[in-house]
C-alpha cells in the first residue's frame, strides 16, 4: 500500500496552515506566537542583559541561551511532568544552534540574550515552531540579525516525500517513515537543523529537504507578515 | 521602590489616585476565555491588564489514596515561566511558585466546590486526578487572582474523557471527551488585597506590588461564605483592617463571578 | 546602475533585499552580500541619497558616550557608585565625577546617593568590553528625588521628545509635570497626582504608537480633550532651569543617531580604567 492522499488532504509540499504574531508578551524585549496546524509555541526574548554565572560570560560576545518547555497540558496524552527533560535540553540545544548562524551578538560582550519557548499545545513539529516563534522574536528584540530562520519538518512515507508531516503521519505504520525536522536560511538556503528520525535512502533525502526549503518560504511569508503587521499603519 | 518614590506614590493613593488613574478598588479590564488549549481537557486564559495566563486541567485515572478509598484526587500547580517576567528564573520552583499553587489550591479545595467522592470510579481501585496548571503568559502583577479565576473557569470547562477498560486496567482515551462535566458545586474565587501603609488596593501592577506591605487573599464563594484565607508580606495589619479586606475580598470576588 | 528594492520609511525585516548594485552605500543595520545590500535588523528603512540604512524601532539600551540618561544606584563602593542603567551593563560613577564636593577618605557615600536613588547622568566613556563611566558633571544631572519612573523602549525616546523637544514640553505644559527623559528609555515623571495619570497616559500613547504619522497632533487633541484645556505646540522648549532636555532633545529628534556617532568625537582623556576599584564587581 502506498501513501497517495494525506489523512487531511493536504497536497504533499503544503504546511499545515500558519498564523503568527510579533509582540505578544508585554514584558519580554521581543515576542511571538507561532502556530502551525494545532501545534503553538510562544517565544519570549530577554536582553541582552547580565549573565550569571559569571564564569559562563564571553568576552569577545554576547551568548544566545535557548530553552525549550512543554507546558504541562500542552501534550495529546498524559499531563507532562514540569521540569527540564532530556528531551528539553536536546531540542533547547539544537534550537540555539539553529538560530546561532544568523545572529551577532558581538556588540554585547559578556551579556546573555534569553530566549523562552513554551508550548500551550502539541501535535507534530514542535521543535520546529518553537524555531519559527524564536525567529520572529529575536527579530523583534531588535538584536543584529542576517536573516529570519524558517523552520519545518520533512519527511517521507514509503516511496513519497512530505512537508510538515502531522502526528498521524509521523505514526503511520505500513509503510517506512522518516521525519527530519530542518531549519531554512532565508537567503542563502542554507541548513542550520538536521535531525532524522527513521529509515530514509540518501537520494530520497536530499529530495526531502529540497522540498522542504522551498515549502519554507510559506513559513518566511507569515514570519515577515507577523513582523509588519505589528507596525502595520503609517509609518512615520 | 525606593522611598522617595514611595513617599510619592502614598502622596498620590491619599488623593485616591493610583499611578495608572485607577481607584484602590478599581480592577483593570478583565477577559475570561475558555477552550484555549485542545489537548487540554479543559482551559481557560484570564487576561487582567497586562496580565494574562493560561490555565489547563488535565484528568488522569489513578489509585485512590488508601485513607480515602472513595475519594479522587485534586491538585493545582503554578509555572512561574521565565518567559512571562523577567524576574522569574529557570529551575525548581520558587517559593513564590509553591506559595500561589497553594493558595489558589485551598481557595478550591476547602470549598468543596469539587466534589472529590463523585471522581471515584470503582472505590479502592480508580478514581480520576483533577491536576490544574497555570502558566502565566505575560506577569505585570496581580497572578493571585488570576491563578484562581483561570483555575476555577479551567475546571468549569473541563469535559472528562472517555475511558477503556482492558483486562482489569482502566485507560483514558485522551482523543475522546464525553460531555461529562466535573462536579463543580460551587464557584470559589480568591481575591488578593494589598495594603501599602493604610491604604487598601486590588488588583495590583507589578509596580504596586513592589510598594506592598502586606496582603490578605481571601477565597469566597457565591454565597458570600469564606473558604480559606492567607496572609503574606512582611507587615501585620490590624483587626479592623482584616474586617476592611474581607469585605473588599468578598465584593471584588462577586464582581468576577459575574464574568465566569 | 544601483537600484534600491524598498520604500523609503518602510518596515524592513532582517535579511530582507534593500538594495541591488554595488553603488549603494550600506549604513547601520545593514549589509552587503555580493551585488545586495540587506536588513541586518527590524526597523525603517532610511534612503539618502546612495546611503541606505535602518533606524531600529526596538532594541535594549547599549550605552554610548555622550548619552543622558537615567540610572539606578545599585551598590555604594569605597570610592564611587555602581548604577543600573536598564541595559546589559551597569555603569560606575566615580567619587570624582559624581561630587563636586570635597569627600573626606571614608565618608559615608550613602549621603550623595543611596542605594535605590534615580539619578540623571551622563555616560562618559565605554570601552570595548562594555565597562562604562558616568558623569554628574554637566547642567541638569542631579538626584532624582520623589516623581516617578516610567520605562519606555529606548528607540521611542526621540518621538516622546519630540522635534527640538516639541512634544515632551507640550506634555509637560498642558499637565503642570516635571518631566526628564533619559536616552535609555527611563522617564521621570513629577507632577500632582491627577496631571501626573496624564502625562502618563500620554507618554505611553507615543510610545505605542511611536511610527505613527501625525503623532503630535493626535497627543495633542489627547490632551485638549482630558485637560479640557487649548494646548500648543511649541518647538523650542522653555528654560525651566532644571530642564536639560531641550539639548538632549536637539541630539535626538532625527533619532537617526543610533551606532557610531559618538566615536568621531574627539578622544577626551576619559581613560581611567586603572583607578576605578570593584570594577566589575556587582
Amino acid at each position: 500500500m502506498s501513501y497517495n492522499e494525506r489523512f487531511d488532504k493536504r497536497k504533499f509540499d503544503q504546511t499545515r496552515p500558519i498564523e503568527a504574531k510579533a509582540g505578544v508578551i508585554k514584558n519580554a524585549d521581543g515576542s511571538a506566537w507561532f502556530k502551525i496546524g494545532k501545534t503553538e509555541a510562544f517565544a519570549a526574548v530577554y536582553g541582552p542583559r547580565d549573565l550569571y554565572p559569571k564564569f559562563m560570560q564571553n568576552p569577545s560576545t554576547g551568548i544566545l541561551r535557548c530553552n525549550y518547555n512543554m507546558m504541562p497540558f500542552s501534550g495529546s496524552g498524559d499531563r507532562v511532568r514540569p521540569g527540564q527533560n532530556r528531551r528539553a535540553k536536546e531540542i533547547s540545544m539544537v534550537t540555539e544552534k539553529a538560530l546561532l548562524p544568523v545572529l551577532d551578538l558581538t556588540e554585547f560582550p559578556n551579556a546573555v540574550v534569553d530566549v523562552f519557548i513554551e508550548l500551550p499545545q502539541t501535535d507534530a513539529g514542535s521543535r520546529c515552531a518553537g524555531i519559527c516563534a524564536a525567529a520572529i522574536a529575536l527579530a523583534d528584540a531588535g538584536l543584529p540579525m542576517k536573516d529570519l530562520v524558517s523552520a519545518i519538518a520533512v519527511g517521507r512515507i514509503g516511496d513519497q516525500v512530505l512537508v510538515d508531516l502531522s502526528y498521524e503521519e509521523e505514526a503511520f505504520e505500513d509503510d517506512p517513515v522518516a521525519d527530519i525536522p530542518i531549519a531554512v536560511l532565508n537567503n542563502s538556503k542554507q541548513i542550520s537543523l538536521l535531525q532524522m528520525d527513521g529509515e530514509v535512502p540518501k537520494e530520497m533525502l536530499i529530495k526531502a529537504i529540497k522540498l522542504g526549503i522551498d515549502a519554507s518560504k510559506q513559513i518566511h511569508d507569515a514570519q515577515i507578515k507577523a513582523l509588519k503587521d505589528k507596525y502595520s499603519g503609517d509609518s512615520q | 521602590m525606593n522611598e522617595d518614590n514611595r513617599t510619592h506614590l502614598l502622596n498620590s493613593l491619599k488623593q485616591g489616585i493610583r499611578a495608572d488613574g485607577r481607584s484602590p478598588e478599581e480592577y483593570r479590564d478583565v477577559t475570561i476565555e475558555t477552550d484555549v488549549v485542545a489537548n487540554a481537557e479543559g482551559s481557560a486564559r484570564v487576561r487582567i491588564g497586562d496580565t494574562e495566563v493560561i490555565a489547563g486541567v488535565k484528568m488522569a485515572i489513578e489509585t485512590p489514596y488508601p485513607d480515602t478509598p472513595d475519594q479522587g484526587n485534586f491538585m493545582v500547580n503554578v509555572e512561574l515561566l521565565p518567559m512571562s517576567n523577567p524576574e522569574f528564573e529557570s529551575g525548581p520552583p520558587s517559593i513564590d511558585a509553591i506559595e500561589l499553587a497553594r493558595v489558589t489550591d485551598r481557595g478550591i479545595r476547602e470549598s468543596k466546590a469539587i466534589d472529590t467522592k463523585r471522581l471515584c470510579i470503582e472505590e479502592g481501585k480508580h478514581a480520576w486526578g483533577v491536576i490544574v496548571d497555570i502558566c502565566p503568559i505575560n506577569a505585570a502583577g496581580n497572578l493571585f487572582d488570576a491563578a484562581s479565576i483561570a483555575a476555577l473557569a479551567a475546571l468549569k470547562n473541563t469535559k472528562l474523557p472517555e475511558t477503556d477498560k482492558i483486562d482489569d486496567r482502566l485507560i483514558v482515551n485522551y482523543k475522546k471527551k464525553t460531555d461529562e462535566s466535573l462536579p463543580l458545586t460551587k464557584l470559589p474565587i480568591a481575591i488578593t488585597i494589598n495594603k501599602i501603609e493604610g491604604f487598601l488596593l486590588v488588583d495590583p501592577t507589578s509596580a504596586e506590588e513592589k510598594a506592598v506591605d502586606t496582603r490578605l487573599t481571601v477565597a469566597s464563594m457565591d454565597n458570600g461564605e469564606l473558604c480559606a484565607l492567607q496572609k503574606g508580606g512582611n507587615g501585620p495589619f490590624t483587626v479592623e483592617e482584616i474586617e476592611q479586606m474581607i469585605d473588599l475580598g468578598i465584593s471584588t470576588a462577586a464582581e468576577i463571578r459575574k464574568k465566569l | 546602475m544601483g537600484e534600491i528594492t524598498v520604500e523609503d520609511k518602510a518596515v524592513a525585516v532582517p535579511g530582507e533585499l534593500l538594495a541591488k548594485g554595488m553603488d549603494c552605500i550600506p549604513s547601520y543595520g545593514t549589509y552587503r552580500e555580493g551585488e545586495n545590500v540587506y536588513s541586518s535588523r527590524l526597523g525603517l528603512v532610511n534612503v539618502s541619497g546612495k546611503v541606505i540604512k535602518i533606524i531600529p524601532l526596538t532594541g535594549v539600551y547599549n550605552p554610548k558616550r555622550g548619552d543622558t540618561i537615567i540610572g539606578r544606584v545599585i551598590d555604594v563602593l569605597v570610592s564611587g557608585w555602581r548604577v543600573e542603567l536598564n541595559s546589559a551593563y551597569s555603569g560606575m560613577l566615580s567619587l570624582k565625577d559624581g561630587t563636586s564636593e570635597f569627600v573626606a577618605r571614608g565618608a559615608d557615600l550613602t549621603k550623595y546617593y543611596n542605594l535605590g536613588d534615580y539619578i540623571m547622568v551622563s555616560v562618559s566613556n565605554v570601552t570595548s568590553q562594555k565597562l562604562v563611566d558616568l558623569s554628574m558633571r554637566g547642567p541638569g544631572l542631579r538626584k532624582l528625588s520623589g516623581g516617578q519612573i516610567l520605562k519606555v523602549n529606548p528607540n521611542k525616546v526621540p518621538r516622546v521628545i519630540g522635534k527640538h523637544g516639541s512634544m515632551v514640553s507640550m506634555i509637560k505644559n498642558a499637565t503642570n509635570s516635571k518631566i526628564l527623559v533619559g536616552q535609555n528609555g527611563l522617564i521621570w515623571l513629577n507632577a500632582e497626582p491627577k496631571d501626573e495619570v496624564i502625562a502618563r497616559n500620554a507618554i505611553n500613547m507615543i510610545a505605542e504608537n511611536s511610527h505613527i504619522s501625525g503623532l503630535t497632533e493626535k497627543v495633542k487633541s489627547f490632551l485638549e480633550e482630558v485637560t479640557g484645556k487649548k494646548v500648543e505646540i511649541v518647538e523650542r522648549p522653555e528654560n525651566e532651569g532644571n530642564d536639560d532636555n531641550g539639548e538632549n532633545s536637539h541630539d535626538n529628534s532625527h533619532g537617526n543617531n543610533h551606532g557610531e556617532r559618538n566615536y568621531d568625537r574627539p578622544r577626551r582623556n576619559f581613560d581611567r580604567n586603572s583607578d576605578r576599584p570593584g570594577n566589575r564587581n556587582r
